[in-house]
């Protein structure tokens, strides 16, 4: 009975990986990219990368915007950091609505000079960060309930699994490249799957908790009588904008330099002042609130601690307490600040994206093993008579190629179309994303083209040639390349061209070891079984 | 498939679909009344101020669908249904009792 038990949860574990596995591979892949999005974006626009912060950045950007919006009712600048070199502000007009985000007018600031910068027209990171959870081109709540199920059955697919490996720990040191197919595919995705399984765990019910009132609204509906809006501002999570009304009386707003420089000793720990908020700037009752670079803890999210001023004789007010959390939404934060990497420092950014680099190859092995393991109990020479290849597992494996290999391709394509594109182009950000679906499309149509190992090999050999040679593009098209970033200590440039040259190289070993197989497997015998399966009929 | 778990084999193929079909009816849609029905009586029924019973809940009801899910391919075929249909009706009872109280009770 134990065995049967198992078994089940092996198909199970089976099937609820694969039928939204391929929609899952994307959302872990640009998800994965969605930890280093402003890092993204900025390689996106290169107008920015000739920006470089000194001591007087705060002062500069405060004093611009006395310029570019006098009458507004707020501004808000985010400082430069390790993540970006420019300065964001973004201001209410004085005639917007309190809680209307399209009101917003924004602009972006070179960090030396004040000057407002024009980048060229992008979504960058932040179209990968929203496909991962919103898709594109559908509604936005059509498209959050299609990931909200996509994840469930990743959580189904995670618990059965582990049912299914329960001896984890000791598979996970056994790796046996060259038995067979099947065994290095099987011991990848174990690998994968459990060095980083409480990753695997976090990212994914965190991700349901991301939309749990949209997924299971019924406790919320029936304990508020079907008002939300009393539940959220009741849990804290929205806190009701509470601008105070200017008043009528202009004064000059204080030097912000003392405020930064004691904000600045306070949160040496925290990459000193992230942003300021400056609200009714130029009024008698103007304030100044300043928040840390990083937060002293990931829960805490927006309710961290901030230092507030007032605007006109500089005097430190008492700031707004962070709110106190009891423990169930302490717990649901912290999990979704770490979903969100929320103030996270690169340390942890780095660990993360590496573990959703694991996640991305846990899906893409175990869609390929579920191919693998079917091709290698056909292959057993007394079902080789058995006739073609079943459908179902044709288009299995093309769709695998299409994704697992066409998917990169097309995110490869994103960055070259950012570069190629001609900078005035009209709705340049939307033809970005447009190569981005073209080349996808392109590579889910060219697989069935193709003889399998030929699509695989040829799609990761073009995979991997575009991105290792993003360095040399960004040498050719902008001024941030590593002979520059570099020796500057640039590490949000190289970053970028480091880890596009290792995805580079990591693609061309794999499509040299699948070109190379295919070649060994004409005259290799057919791979054997390990002793564990059980073949009982072809199918 | 050749390597079927022998709780999930049922005979001929057609039996064996059904079979399957019903798991999976069970354990999603059923699975999912199961957890949103727990949720509200959590939600009504746990000692804490009601956006925090309210959020703990919900948190909770996911890990019970996910449970549903993988208990309905576990279990042997006879059971699926009355073991995910019975506690959804109970917690559905004791839901409509604890929100008849608390509506009856002056607040």
């Amino acid at each position: 009975m134990k065995d049967g038990f198992r078994q089940s949860m092996a198909w199970l574990h089976t099937w609820s990986g694969l039928l939204l596995g391929w929609l899952l591979f994307a959302v872990f892949l640009t998800g994965t990219i969605a930890y280093f999005r402003q890092e993204v974006t900025v390689w996106m626009q290169p107008e920015l990368h000739g920006s470089v912060p000194d001591a007087g950045t705060a002062e500069r950007a405060v004093e611009r915007m006395g310029q570019l919006a006098p009458d507004a009712s707020q501004w808000t600048i985010a400082l430069p950091g390790e993540r970006t070199p420019a300065v964001s502000v973004s201001w209410r007009p004085a005639d917007a609505k309190p809680n209307d985000r399209a009101a917003l007018k924004r602009a972006t600031l070179d960090a030396g000079t004040g000057a407002v910068l024009e980048p060229r027209e992008t979504a960058g990171g932040n179209f990968l960060y929203r496909f991962h959870f919103e898709l594109y081109g559908m509604p936005r709540e059509t498209a959050r309930w299609i990931v909200g199920i996509a994840t469930m059955a990743m959580l189904v697919a995670i618990v059965s699994g582990i049912i299914t490996h329960r001896r984890i720990f000791k598979d996970v040191f056994t790796f046996r490249p060259e038995k067979s197919a099947l065994r290095s595919w099987m011991d990848g995705h174990v690998a994968a799957a459990v060095l980083a399984l409480p990753f695997h765990l976090m990212i994914t019910y965190s991700g349901l908790l991301l939309f749990m009132t949209m997924l299971m609204p019924w406790a919320v509906d029936l304990a508020y009588d079907g008002d939300r809006q009393a539940y959220f501002a009741e849990s804290g999570f929205r806190r009701a904008a509470s601008t105070p009304r200017p008043a009528p009386q202009t004064a000059a707003l204080t030097p912000v330099a003392p405020l930064l420089a004691e904000a600045d000793r306070r949160w040496a720990d925290r990459g000193g002042v992230g942003s300021l908020t400056v609200t009714n700037p130029g009024r008698a009752n103007a304030t100044i609130e300043l928040r840390p670079a990083e937060s002293d803890s990931i829960g805490r999210g927006a309710a961290t601690e901030r230092l507030l001023f007032d605007g006109v004789t500089g005097q430190a007010l008492e700031a707004p307490p962070a709110d106190p959390q009891p423990a169930a939404m302490a717990t649901g934060n912290y999990l979704m600040g770490l979903h969100l990497a929320r103030f996270a420092g690169p340390g942890m950014r780095w660990l993360f994206f590496v573990s959703g680099v694991a996640g991305t190859v846990m899906v893409g092995s175990g869609l390929i093993l579920w191919v693998v393991k079917r091709r290698s109990q056909r292959g057993r020479a007394e079902n080789w008579a058995a006739g073609p290849e079943p459908f179902g597992h044709r288009l299995a494996d093309r769709l695998n190629i299409g994704v697992v290999a066409g998917l990169p391709l097309a995110v490869a394509a994103y960055f070259w179309a950012n570069r190629l594109l001609p900078v005035g182009l009209e709705e340049r950000a939307g033809w970005e994303i447009g190569v981005f679906f073209l080349t996808w499309a392109a590579a889910l149509l060219h697989a069935p083209l193709r003889p399998s190992r030929r699509g695989w090999a040829e799609q990761l050999w073009i995979g991997a040639a575009l991105f290792t040679l993003l360095p040399v593009l960004n040498l050719a098209t902008a001024a941030g390349h590593l002979g520059n970033s570099l020796p500057a200590g640039n590490w949000l440039l190289a970053g970028f061209d480091l880890t596009a040259l290792a995805v580079g190289l990591l693609l061309g070993f794999a499509a040299r070891k699948v070109g190379r197989n295919a070649f060994a497997r004409k005259s290799a015998p057919a791979p054997v079984l390990p002793a564990g399966a059980v073949v009982e009929e072809p199918t | 498939m050749t390597t079927l778990p022998s709780r999930l084999r049922f005979g001929p193929d057609g039996r064996r679909c059904l079979d399957v079909a019903s798991r999976s009816l069970a354990g999603i849609g059923g699975g999912y009344a199961l957890a949103a029905v727990a949720a509200m009586f959590l939600a009504l029924a746990l000692p804490m101020p009601r956006a925090e019973a309210v959020y703990t809940a919900t948190m909770l009801s996911f890990v019970i669908h996910a449970g549903a899910v993988v208990w309905a391919f576990a279990v042997r075929s006879r059971w699926v249904w009355p073991g995910l249909l019975a506690p959804t009706l109970l917690l559905g009872g004791g839901t409509w009792l604890l929100h008849g109280l608390q509506q009856g009770a002056p607040s």
